[in-house]
C-alpha cells in the first residue's frame, strides 16, 4: 500500500503585486521550486529547501517562505520529524542522510556561562587605548626552561623551542575539504585566513593547486582515507592535522558521493573520477593509542620534525582520557570537534544522538591535563557550534587554546544552514561542484565577508578581555574564574570547573 | 587598594621593626583597619637551620595535637612557644600565634632535590587544607610573618615588631575586599623562603591557580596573593629562574616589543613567554616578593598601581608612596618610579 506523501517542509508563495518577474528566483533556485509557463511563475514548494537564495535575491521582497505550512495532531512524543523519518525509512530501507550540525534541541551550555567585568576594585582596559594581545601560539610547550653556561660564562637558552603555529587571533577555520566544498569557496576561507593571520584547515581531500599560494596559512589533513595524501601535501601544510573523528558523526568514516568527484576534485584527491570516496570508520593503521604515536612519529619524521602535528577526535564520553594519551605522543595539539559540529553529510541518527558538547568535553580535557601537570605541554583547539566572540571568550575559559569555526564561517559566504549540503545543489555555490553554481562565489568579496567576520569577533574578544581587565589571550585560557554558571545543574558545574552566578 | 612597603639592607645590617611600623602607619589612607603584616628577614639567628614555622590556632587544645602529629611524624620540633604579644586595645584577638622551630627529616622522601623543603612545602598544605582551627602562615629559615587584622600600628604593638631585627622588612596596610577580618587573609603571603606583599587584584587568578595547582600547590587562602608565593616557588626554585627571569614570566613584554628585538633575544623571551604563559600575571597589581638573598619588586605590564623606588647608601626601598619612605629615610638619595613590569632587585653584597 502507498504511503502517500508526506506534508511540506516549508510553502513559497509570491506577492503578484510586488513581484515584477524578473526571473531571478526562477535563475537562482538550484532545487527547481520555480519555473516559468506561459510569463507565469510556478512554485513546487515540495522541493524548497529554505536556503533563501531566492528571497536575498528578490528584489521587490515578494517571496514568503512559511515552515511547517501543514500541522500534525500534535503529540509531545511523537513529533512530526519522528513519525516522517519512520515514513521515509519505511519507504527506502535505509539511513537518514543529515546536513550540518546536531538539529536536537538540546540546552546550550554556552548560553547558561555569563562573563565577568572588573568593577572598582581593579580598572577595565580600553584596547583602543592599550595593548591587547591575543596572539596565541600551537604547539608543544616545553614544561619548563633550560640553561647552559657557556665557555666565557655566559648563561645560555638550552631549551630548543618545538616550531609551533603563531595566530593573530585565536580562530582558525576548521577543516572542510575540496570536494565537500567548492573551490571558490575554499580559496574565499583561505584569502581570509591569510588576511587575518590565522590558519584553515584543507579537510580530507587535498590541496588543490590554486591552494598553493595560502598554504602557509593552511593545515593539512590526514584522515582514514587518506585521499590527496603525498609528501608535496604534507610538506605544503603549515600544520598536520591526523583526523581520527568527526562530532558530527563519531565512530564513523565519511563518504563523498562520486556525482561531487568531477575531475578537478578526482585529482587532488587523487582518486578515479567519478568514484566514490570512501574513508573508512577507523584508520587502518591505527588500532591503539600507541599506533597513532607512531604516525605522529612518521608525519613528523617524513616532515623532518618542522611542522607542528594536530590530532583531531571528536568529543566521546571519555574525551579527557583519550586526549591525555594523544598529549603523551609527539602531538603538538589535541583537537576536541563537540557535538554540534557541522558535517556535509552525516547519518542523522549520529548527528544528532552520537558525542557530548563542546564545552563539557574542552573543560573536562583541560582539567585531565592540568591534573596530570602536562596541559601547557600542548594546545587544545575546540570545534563544534562556535557562533559568536561570546561562545569563543567562553571556550577559551574553559580551557581551549584556540578554536575552530566551520558553519560560522560558511554562513559568511551566504549559507543559511538549510542542512542539504549533501546533495550538492548548494545554491550559494559552497557545498556543491556544480560549475554554474560555484561561480556564484565571487573569492574577492567572500574573503572579504569571511575576514570581515574574524576580525568582528577579533575586536568584540579584545573588549571582552578588557572588559575583564586582562590584557593577554593567555590569562584568559583555562580561567573559570571569569565564568558563571546560570542555571546549570551542579553536576555540570562540576565538570566545568565553574561556580553558579553569586557565588 | 592597598599600601605596601619593603626595605633590604644589603650589607645585612639589621633593622628593627620601628621605622617600618611608621612607614606604613602613613599609608593608612591605602587601608582599611582590616589587615596588616610585617615580615623579617634574618631575625632568628639563634636556629640558622630550622624552619620557623609560624601558625595561628584558634585553641591550642584539637588543632594544636594535630599539628604537633604531623610535625612529629615529618621531622624534629627543636622549640616551640607562643609568638609573644601584647593587648592592644583596638585589636581583637581573633586567633593564638604559636611558632615551631622545625628541622625535616630528610631521608624520609626520595625523588626530590631539596627534600627539607619539599616536606615542609607538603606540611603547609596539609595543615592548611585539612586541620581546621591551624593555618601556617610563615614557614622560612630564619624570618618571620607577623599579621593580624587591624591598622598597621596596633598589628605591630601586637606582636611589637620594634624587638625583631631583619635585614629584610616588607609590610603591607590592607583595604580588603574579599575576606575581611580574617587574619590569614592580610599580607605578607610566605612560603618557605618566599614572602610577597602585593596590592591589586589578580585578573588572571583562575589561570595561575590551576597551573599551581597542577604542579602540587594548594591554594587554601581564598585569596590571589598567594598564588605569586606559589609561582616564585616554582619557577624560582623548582624551576631555578633567576629573579629577573622570574619577574619577566609573571609580566613580560609585549609581543611587539618582543618582535624588535635581537634574534637571539626575541628567542630567549619567545620562549619563556610560551613556557610560561600560564604564570603570566594580568590584572592591575604591585608586588615586591622577598627571599633571604633581596627582594623584588615590579608591577603590572601597564603599571596600574602606583611603585616608587628609593636608595640610600646600602638601603633600597620599594613602596606604592615616595611619603612612606621619606617617613622611613628622611635622608633618601634617589627616589625613582620604575617602569611597568621593570623588575627592581636588592641583593645583598658579597
Amino acid at each position: 500500500m502507498s504511503l502517500g506523501s508526506v506534508p511540506l517542509k516549508y510553502k513559497i508563495s509570491i506577492d503578484r503585486d510586488q513581484c515584477m518577474k524578473c526571473m531571478r528566483c526562477v535563475d537562482n533556485c538550484s532545487y527547481g521550486v520555480y519555473r516559468v509557463e506561459d510569463d507565469r511563475i510556478l512554485i513546487d514548494s515540495r522541493r524548497c529547501t529554505a536556503c533563501h537564495r531566492c528571497i536575498s535575491m528578490c528584489p521587490r521582497d515578494a517571496i514568503m517562505l512559511q515552515e511547517k505550512p501543514v500541522d500534525y495532531r500534535s503529540h509531545p512524543l511523537w513529533t512530526a520529524e519522528a513519525r516522517e523519518d519512520i515514513i521515509n525509512q519505511a519507504r527506502t530501507g535505509k539511513i537518514i542522510l543529515a546536513g550540518m550540525g546536531n538539529a536536537m534541541d538540546y540546552p546550550i551550555i554556552f548560553d547558561r556561562l555569563v562573563l565577568d567585568a572588573c568593577q572598582v576594585t581593579n580598572p577595565s582596559i580600553d584596547p583602543l587605548r592599550e595593548p591587547m594581545e591575543l596572539r596565541t601560539y600551537l604547539g608543544k610547550k616545553p614544561a619548563k626552561l633550560e640553561f647552559t653556561k657557556s665557555d666565557k660564562g655566559d648563561i645560555e637558552l638550552k631549551t630548543e623551542l618545538a616550531p609551533n603555529l603563531k595566530l593573530e587571533t585565536p580562530i582558525m577555520i576548521g577543516h572542510m575539504s575540496y570536494g565537500a566544498i567548492s573551490l571558490n569557496a575554499q580559496l574565499s576561507l583561505a584569502k581570509a585566513v591569510a588576511k587575518t593571520g590565522t590558519f584553515m584547515g584543507t579537510g580530507e581531500g587535498g590541496m588543490h593547486e590554486s591552494l598553493y599560494p595560502y598554504q602557509k596559512n593552511m593545515i593539512v589533513q590526514v584522515a582514514s582515507g587518506r585521499f590527496g595524501v603525498d609528501i608535496n601535501y604534507l610538506e605544503r601544510g603549515a600544520a598536520i592535522e591526523i583526523k581520527i573523528g568527526q562530532g558530527a558523526k563519531p565512530g564513523i568514516g565519511g563518504h563523498l558521493p562520486g556525482e561531487k568527484v568531477c575531475s578537478d576534485v578526482s585529482c587532488t584527491r587523487m582518486i578515479p573520477l567519478g568514484s566514490d570516496a570512501i574513508s573508512p570508520a577507523p584508520h587502518h593503521d591505527i588500532y591503539s593509542i600507541e599506533d597513532l604515536a607512531q604516525l605522529v612519529r612518521s608525519l613528523k619524521e617524513a616532515t623532518e620534525w618542522k611542522k607542528p602535528i594536530f590530532v583531531k577526535i571528536a568529543a566521546v564520553h571519555n574525551v579527557a582520557a583519550i586526549a591525555a594519551g594523544i598529549a603523551r605522543s609527539s602531538a603538538d595539539a589535541v583537537v576536541i570537534d563537540g557535538f554540534r559540529g557541522g558535517t556535509g553529510a552525516a547519518p542523522k541518527v549520529f548527528r544528532d544522538n552520537v558525542g557530548i558538547p563542546i564545552e563539557a568535553a574542552v573543560a573536562a580535557v583541560d582539567q585531565k591535563l592540568n591534573d596530570q601537570g602536562i596541559r601547557n605541554e600542548v594546545s587544545v583547539i575546540a570545534s563544534g557550534g562556535i557562533r559568536n566572540s561570546a561562545d569563543l571568550a567562553k571556550s577559551i575559559a574553559l580551557g581551549a587554546d584556540a578554536v575552530y569555526i566551520g558553519t560560522a564561517s560558511l554562513i559568511a559566504l551566504g549559507c543559511r544552514v538549510c542542512g542539504n549540503c549533501y546533495r550538492g545543489l548548494c545554491p550559494w555555490g559552497i557545498a556543491t561542484q556544480r560549475p554554474d553554481l560555484v561561480d556564484r562565489i565571487d573569492t574577492d568579496v567572500g574573503s572579504q565577508n569571511v575576514a570581515n567576520l574574524i576580525h568582528a569577533w577579533t575586536l568584540e574578544l579584545s573588549e571582552l578581555m578588557g572588559a575583564a581587565g586582562i590584557n593577554s589571550i593567555e590569562s584568559l585560557r583555562g580561567n573559570r574564574e571569569r565564568l558563571r554558571g546560570y542555571m546549570l545543574d551542579e553536576g555540570m558545574l562540576n565538570v566545568l570547573k565553574v561556580d553558579p552566578v553569586g557565588a | 587598594m592597598c599600601g605596601i612597603i619593603g626595605v633590604i639592607d644589603r650589607t645585612r645590617a639589621r633593622m628593627d621593626g620601628s621605622s617600618i611600623k611608621k612607614a606604613l602607619s602613613l599609608m593608612n589612607e591605602r587601608g582599611s583597619g582590616e589587615g596588616a603584616g610585617y615580615v623579617a628577614y634574618g631575625i632568628y639567628p639563634d636556629y640558622p637551620d630550622c624552619y620557623a614555622i609560624h601558625v595561628f590556632f584558634d585553641n591550642l587544645v584539637e588543632p594544636k595535637s594535630k599539628v604537633d602529629e604531623v610535625l612529629h611524624k615529618w621531622g624534629r620540633i627543636v622549640h616551640q612557644e607562643e609568638i609573644p604579644t601584647y593587648e592592644q586595645p583596638c585589636l581583637k584577638r581573633e586567633h593564638i600565634p604559636w611558632r615551631y622551630f622545625y628541622k625535616p627529616y630528610t631521608e624520609f622522601i626520595v625523588g626530590s632535590n631539596n627534600p627539607a623543603e619539599d616536606i615542609v612545602k607538603h606540611l603547609v598544605m596539609t595543615v592548611n587544607s585539612t586541620i581546621p582551627g591551624a593555618l601556617i602562615f610563615s614557614s622560612g629559615i630564619n624570618l618571620g610573618v607577623f599579621k593580624a587584622a587591624g591598622w598597621p600600628e596596633d598589628v605591630a604593638d601586637f606582636y611589637r615588631i620594634e624587638d625583631y631585627k631583619g635585614y629584610i622588612w616588607l609590610a603591607h596596610n590592607r583595604y580588603p575586599t574579599n575576606t575581611p577580618g580574617w587574619w590569614g587573609g592580610a599580607h605578607p603571603f610566605n612560603l618557605l623562603d618566599w614572602a610577597v606583599v602585593h596590592n591589586g587584584e589578580i585578573t588572571s587568578y583562575g589561570t595561575n591557580r590551576r597551573y599551581v595547582e597542577s604542579n602540587g600547590y594548594k591554594c587554601t587562602m581564598s585569596t590571589d596573593t598567594e598564588v605569586v608565593a606559589y609561582l616564585f616557588d616554582l619557577l624560582g626554585r623548582r624551576h631555578g629562574l633567576p629573579s629577573e627571569m622570574v619577574v619577566e614570566a609573571m609580566a613580560p613584554p609585549f609581543w611587539d616589543e618582543i618582535d624588535m628585538l635581537p634574534e637571539k633575544e626575541q628567542k630567549l623571551k619567545r620562549t619563556l613567554r610560551l613556557t610560561y604563559g600560564p604564570a603570566l600575571m594580568n590584572g592591575p597589581f604591585a608586588i615586591v616578593v622577598a627571599t633571604s638573598k633581596g627582594i623584588v619588586g615590579f608591577t603590572d605590564r601597564i603599571k596600574l598601581r602606583p611603585l616608587v623606588v628609593g636608595e640610600n647608601g646600602s638601603r633600597l626601598y620599594i613602596s606604592s608612596e615616595e611619603s612612606a619612605i621619606r617617613v622611613m629615610d628622611p635622608d633618601v638619595k634617589t627616589i625613582y618610579m620604575p617602569r611597568a613590569g621593570e623588575p627592581v632587585i636588592g641583593r645583598f653584597v658579597q
